[in-house]
């Protein structure tokens, strides 16, 4: 990380105080890794492509809330992120279509593999990250959409009174 | 363990009524909080940890959501005088509900007694057939797969709505200097003044 962007993270200006931004940046790997776990294991333990997903979005909408949207937009954009959700939707439909090839639609046509392993149970996992995707992007495009969409225009509209 | 449950169940009752009833908006939003907090306790006891999980994360979204929406208005409480012919005509709607359901609940079947036999057979085979030890999962995107793409296009639609209607320009006219530009933010936006949160 070069210096501009380190006095830019500490600027108080942007985001929340000091002491938020601390215990972010300590949380904010936490809540990664568990989110990309309850995607990963999805099949194997509770929890699946929704709901870690929500817990990414999660990850991201706490970046974006203590670091101020500059950072948070940088690591994230909502042209990125809405590229994400589509890709995540299509890639949910390829794997159905797929499913053809054996036989008939989102028929789980690769092996199954041993029992409580990490790569089994066919195209469940595959299907899980593509939802993965899709809810992470999803959802941080409802946040901001709903929170910076929204402030822009009433700021607009704040400096149209004055 | 039942006795816990009641208690629970009490508590999200007095919340809802606490959420509808009170002037402060941020209280009412923290209100509806407790509920759904309350809520995926329950779902863990009765033995749904997915749902329970799923239930937690989207509460904690929604409440950041809407604490982040009711305390940037201005107006955090409602001043609302009470119709009297609406009180009157919900409370007639509530006692028919009441009468109805007390005339459903006597056909409904023992809790935790499986309705349908096809979820016997989801816990037979399930493992077996999808390799897939939970079984939440295995019903969700193998055996009724079909049902969650519906859902996927269910949220797609309603991003898509939002975005429409949040963003105030198209994207077309995104590139115009234009003092009201609003909607999607590119770099030159971001180096504006636009302050922090």
């Amino acid at each position: 990380m070069n210096r501009d962007i380190d006095k830019e993270i500490h600027n108080e200006a942007h985001g929340m105080t000091s002491i938020v931004k601390t215990v972010a940046r300590f949380l904010m790997g936490i809540i990664f890794i568990f989110g990309a776990y309850i995607i990963l294991y999805g099949h194997l333990t509770p929890g699946g492509g929704f709901a870690g997903g929500i817990i990414l979005a999660c990850g991201y909408i706490l970046l974006t809330m203590s670091f101020g949207k500059e950072i948070g937009l940088r690591k994230l954009t909502d042209n990125w992120a809405s590229i994400l959700d589509n890709t995540g939707a299509l890639l949910f439909l390829v794997i159905g279509l797929l499913g053809f090839t054996a036989g008939s639609f989102f028929l789980n046509f690769l092996g199954k593999g041993n029992i409580f392993d990490l790569f089994s149970a066919g195209t469940i996992p595959l299907n899980n990250i593509a939802i993965g995707i899709k809810v992470l992007a999803s959802v941080f495009a409802v946040f901001i959409a709903l929170s910076i969409f929204g402030r822009v225009v009433s700021d607009y509209v704040e400096d149209e009174e004055v | 363990m039942e006795i816990f449950l009641l208690i629970l169940t009490l508590i999200m009752v007095i919340g809802s009524i606490i959420a509808i009833e009170t002037r402060n908006l941020l209280s009412s939003v923290i209100s509806v909080g407790v509920v759904g907090f309350c809520l995926s306790i329950v779902f863990l006891m009765l033995g749904a940890p997915d749902i329970a999980i799923t239930q937690v994360v989207v509460e904690i979204l929604i409440l950041v959501i809407l604490i982040r929406a009711t305390i940037t208005t201005d107006n955090t409480s409602i001043e609302k005088h009470k119709d009297t012919f609406a009180v009157v005509t919900s409370l007639i709607f509530f006692g028919l509900f009441l009468i109805f359901a007390f005339l459903a609940v006597q056909e409904i079947h023992q809790f935790g007694d499986p309705l349908m036999r096809v979820s016997q057979k989801y816990l037979a085979d399930g493992a077996k057939e999808t390799g897939a030890t939970n079984i939440v999962t295995s019903v969700l995107l193998d055996y009724r797969a079909y049902d969650t793409i519906g859902e996927a296009t269910v949220l797609f639609t309603s991003i898509v709505g939002a975005f429409v209607i949040l963003r105030r320009r198209g994207r077309k006219q995104r590139k115009e200097k234009d003092v009201e530009k609003v909607g999607i933010l590119d770099d030159e936006d971001i180096k504006k003044d636009f302050g922090g949160f």
